[in-house]
C-alpha cells in the first residue's frame, strides 16, 4: 500500500512537471492562435529562437540563467514585432490555408537558418547549481529543476489569467477578438493591440523554449518535433480560452506519465488516443466556444 | 547478314569502350541523412567522408578517378531509401553503394544491391541480420551484439539484478536480447525491462519506474543523439545514481559528440564500444587532431565519423588493389579478406563468412580528462570480436 501511495506521488509529480513543460511551450500559441485567431504553426520557431538566444548567452557570454531567460523573452518578442508588421499583419483577415502556408514556410526557413548557424547537434544546457540535483520534501526527493518548472509555470498561469481577465488590456484584447470592427469603432487601436499581443505570445514561446531546454532539446528541427504537442494542447483546451490549454496540458502530462509508468507497453500511443477521445467528446475542446 | 555482324561487332566494341571508361572513374553512391530530425547522425558520416577525401582523396592508381554521388534519404524511411538506391544503381551506375545511417534503410537496399551486383558497404546501419540478405553487403560499423553481449558477461561478474531500458525499434531489441543473454549466462537476473518509443521526449516516468524496481544496474540503449542525453539527464535528475543504480550500455549511450551536452551527469557511466575519441592509439590521435583541425577544436569525432572514414578507406583500398578495375566479384573477394591494422579504433577486419566487421570491444568509463568529459578506455573486453549473434544463428 505504501509503495502504491509512493508511486502515486511520483506519477502526480512527474505528470505535473511534464504538463507544465507542455503548458509553458504551448501557452504562447494559445495567445496567438487561441486569442488572436491566427493559425501560427511557426510557434515552435519562436520557442526554438528563445532557446538558442538563452543558451548562446549562457554558454558564450556566461550570462546567469534567469537573466539569459529574460533576454530570450525580450529579444524574441522584439524580433516578432518586426515579423508581425512585415508578414503576419497582412494575413489577419486571410483564410486559414494562407496562414498555414505562410507559417509552415517560416518553419522550413527557420530550420535551415538554425542549422546553418548552430549545426545539427543539440545545444548543451548547463543549469545553475541551484537547479541541479534533488529537493527534499517530506522524506522524498524531487528533482529541483522540475520543482522550479512547476512553480514558475504556476506564477505564469496566474499572471496571464489576471492580465486577460482583470486588466484593461485584457478587456481590449477580448473585445477585439470578438468583434474587430466594433472595437475599432469605439476607439481601440486594434492593430497596435494585436502587435503587442503577438509579441507577448512569441515572448512566451521563447520563455517556454528556454525554460524547457533541458528536457526538450534545442536543435534545428525543434519547431517540427513539438508542433504536434502545441496543437494538441491548444485543440484540447479549446480556442479562445486561457484556462483550457492549462487544464489540457495538465491532463495530458499526468495521464501520459501514468501510462508510461504503469503500462509502458502502450508507450507514446496514449497521448494520441486521449486526444481523439477528448475531441470526439467535445469537438470544440474542453473550454472552447462551440 | 554482314550488316548485322558489323553491328554486333560495333556494339561489342562500344560496350568494351564503355567498360574501359567506367573503370577509370569509380563512382561511389553515398546515401545518408542530410535533412530531417536525425540529420545530426548523417552529419557525422558526412564529416568522416569529407575528412577522408581531404586527406586521402588523391591516393589512387594513375588514371583512376573517384566520384562521389551523394544523396539524402531524410531519415529512417526504407521506401525512400530504396528508391534513391535504385536511382543510384540504374541512372548513375555507381560501382559502390555506401553511407546509410539507418538499419531499416540498409535492410531495404541490401537485396537491391545483391540483385544489381553492386557492393554495398554499411558505414553505420547495424541491424544484425542484414548481411544474410545480400551477398554483396559488407559492414565496417558494428553490431549491437558485438558490444552488448560482452557487456552482459562483464556485468554479470559485478551485479546481480539488472533492469533494461531500450528504444523500441530493431537495434534496441537486439541490444536488449544480447545483453540479457550475456548477463543471464553469467548468472545475473533481469528483474524487468521497458521499451521506449522512438518519439519520446520525457524520460522521467521511465526512470522513476526503474528507480522503484531497485535494480543494481540499469542497462540502456538509445540511438545515439538527443534521446541519449535526455535519458541521461532524467537518470541523474531523479537521483538514480545516488540510489546506487549503475548506468551501463553500448557506446551509443555516451557518444563522444554528445558528452558535452550531457555534462557531469554522465560521469561514471560504463559502456562497451569499439570506438572512443579519447583512445590513446597513435592512429586515433592523428585522426582526432585532423578532425578537429578540419571541423573545429570543440568537436569530437564519434563512432559514426570513424565508420564513414573506415568505409572510405576500405573502398579506396579495394580500388587501389584492383587498379581501378572495379568488377563486383573481385571487389567482394577483396573485401572478404580485408584487414586494416591501423583504423582509429584499432585493428579491424571483415569476417570472410559473414562479411561483417571484426574488431576489438573496449570497456570505457566516462571521466574528466583535462576538464573535458571523455570515454576513457579501461580494458579490452573482447579481442577481434566477431558478431556473436551470427555464431548463435548461423545462416542455413
Amino acid at each position: 500500500m505504501q509503495s502504491f501511495v509512493s508511486s502515486l506521488v511520483s506519477v502526480a509529480f512527474h505528470g505535473l512537471a511534464y504538463g507544465m513543460i507542455l503548458y509553458v511551450i504551448s501557452v504562447g500559441l494559445s495567445v496567438t492562435m487561441g486569442l488572436m485567431g491566427f493559425v501560427n504553426l511557426a510557434h515552435g520557431v519562436f520557442a526554438m529562437a528563445g532557446g538558442y538566444v538563452m543558451l548562446t548567452a549562457m554558454n558564450r557570454y556566461d550570462v546567469p540563467f534567469l537573466l539569459a531567460l529574460s533576454i530570450a523573452f525580450v529579444s524574441v518578442a522584439a524580433a516578432s514585432i518586426l515579423l508581425e508588421r512585415l508578414l503576419y499583419a497582412r494575413l489577419y483577415t486571410a483564410g486559414d490555408l494562407e496562414q498555414v502556408l505562410l507559417t509552415i514556410g517560416l518553419i522550413f526557413m527557420a530550420v535551415a537558418v538554425a542549422r546553418l548557424i548552430y549545426g545539427t547537434l543539440q545545444q548543451p544546457v548547463h543549469l545553475p547549481a541551484y537547479l541541479k540535483g534533488q529537493f527534499s520534501l517530506l522524506g522524498r526527493d524531487f528533482p529541483a529543476y522540475r520543482v522550479f518548472l512547476i512553480a514558475f509555470s504556476a506564477v505564469l498561469v496566474a499572471a496571464l489569467w489576471f492580465g486577460v481577465e482583470r486588466t484593461r488590456w485584457g478587456a481590449k484584447v477580448r473585445a477585439t477578438v470578438d468583434n474587430r470592427p466594433m472595437a475599432q469603432a469605439i476607439g481601440i487601436n486594434t492593430s497596435r493591440l494585436f502587435t503587442i499581443t503577438f509579441a507577448l505570445g512569441s515572448g512566451l514561446a521563447a520563455l517556454g523554449g528556454g525554460l524547457g531546454a533541458d528536457i526538450t532539446a534545442i536543435q534545428p528541427t525543434y519547431p517540427f518535433e513539438h508542433l504536434v504537442y502545441f496543437l494538441i494542447v491548444v485543440a484540447i483546451g479549446g480556442l479562445g480560452s486561457l484556462r483550457g490549454p492549462f487544464v489540457a496540458a495538465l491532463l495530458i502530462g499526468v495521464s501520459d506519465t501514468a501510462c508510461k509508468y504503469w503500462v509502458p507497453q502502450f508507450g507514446a500511443f496514449f497521448i494520441y488516443a486521449a486526444t481523439i477521445a477528448l475531441l470526439l467528446w467535445r469537438p470544440a475542446g474542453l473550454f472552447g466556444k462551440a | 547478314m554482314r550488316i548485322k555482324l558489323m553491328a554486333c561487332i560495333g556494339a561489342v566494341a562500344l560496350v568494351a569502350a564503355a567498360g574501359l571508361a567506367t573503370a577509370q572513374t569509380v563512382k561511389i553512391g553515398v546515401l545518408s541523412t542530410y535533412s530531417g530530425p536525425t540529420a545530426a547522425q548523417g552529419d557525422q558520416l558526412d564529416k568522416g567522408i569529407k575528412l577522408f577525401m581531404k586527406l586521402n582523396g588523391s591516393k589512387l592508381p594513375p588514371g583512376v578517378k573517384v566520384e562521389l554521388v551523394v544523396r539524402d534519404d531524410g531519415g529512417a524511411n526504407p521506401d525512400n531509401a530504396k528508391r534513391i538506391a535504385q536511382e543510384l544503381i540504374v541512372r548513375d551506375k555507381v560501382n559502390f553503394l555506401t553511407g546509410v545511417v539507418w538499419t531499416p534503410n540498409a535492410a531495404a537496399i541490401a537485396p537491391l544491391a545483391g540483385e544489381a551486383k553492386v557492393p554495398f558497404i554499411s558505414m553505420n546501419a547495424a541491424g544484425v541480420a542484414i548481411p544474410y540478405s545480400s551477398p554483396y553487403f559488407a559492414r565496417v560499423s558494428f553490431t549491437l551484439w558485438q558490444s552488448s553481449y560482452p557487456l552482459g558477461q562483464w556485468a554479470a561478474k559485478k551485479f546481480k539484478r539488472a533492469y533494461t531500458v531500450v528504444s523500441d525499434f530493431a537495434p534496441g531489441h537486439e541490444a536488449e536480447e544480447a545483453f540479457t543473454k550475456g548477463f543471464k549466462e553469467g548468472g545475473g537476473e533481469i528483474i524487468g525491462g521497458v521499451r521506449i518509443p522512438l518519439a519520446n521526449t520525457d524520460f522521467a516516468a521511465y526512470m522513476q519506474r526503474v528507480k522503484d524496481a531497485k535494480p543494481d544496474v540499469l542497462f540502456a540503449f538509445n540511438p545515439a543523439g538527443k534521446q541519449a542525453t535526455a535519458q541521461m539527464k532524467a537518470y541523474s535528475d531523479l537521483g538514480l545514481d545516488k540510489a546506487g543504480i549503475k548506468y551501463i550500455g553500448p557506446g551509443d549511450l555516451t557518444t563522444d559528440e554528445e558528452l558535452p551536452s550531457m555534462g557531469d551527469a554522465a560521469l561514471g557511466v560504463m559502456t562497451v564500444h569499439h570506438y572512443s575519441a579519447a583512445a590513446e592509439r597513435p592512429a586515433n590521435k592523428a585522426f582526432v587532431s585532423a578532425y578537429k583541425k578540419e571541423f573545429g577544436q570543440n568537436l569530437n569525432p564519434g563512432f559514426m565519423a570513424v565508420g564513414a572514414y573506415d568505409g572510405m578507406q576500405l573502398i579506396f583500398d579495394a580500388v587501389n588493389s584492383l587498379k581501378g578495375n572495379v568488377d563486383p566479384e573481385r571487389i567482394m573477394a577483396f573485401i572478404k579478406s580485408y584487414k586494416n591494422p591501423n583504423s582509429p579504433r584499432g585493428p579491424i577486419a571483415i569476417d570472410p563468412d559473414t562479411r561483417d566487421i571484426v574488431q576489438n570491444e573496449y570497456l570505457r568509463e566516462v571521466r574528466k580528462v583535462g576538464g573535458q568529459l571523455a570515454n576513457v578506455e579501461v580494458e579490452t573486453v573482447g579481442n577481434m570480436v566477431k558478431d556473436p549473434w551470427k555464431q548463435f544463428n548461423p545462416k542455413k
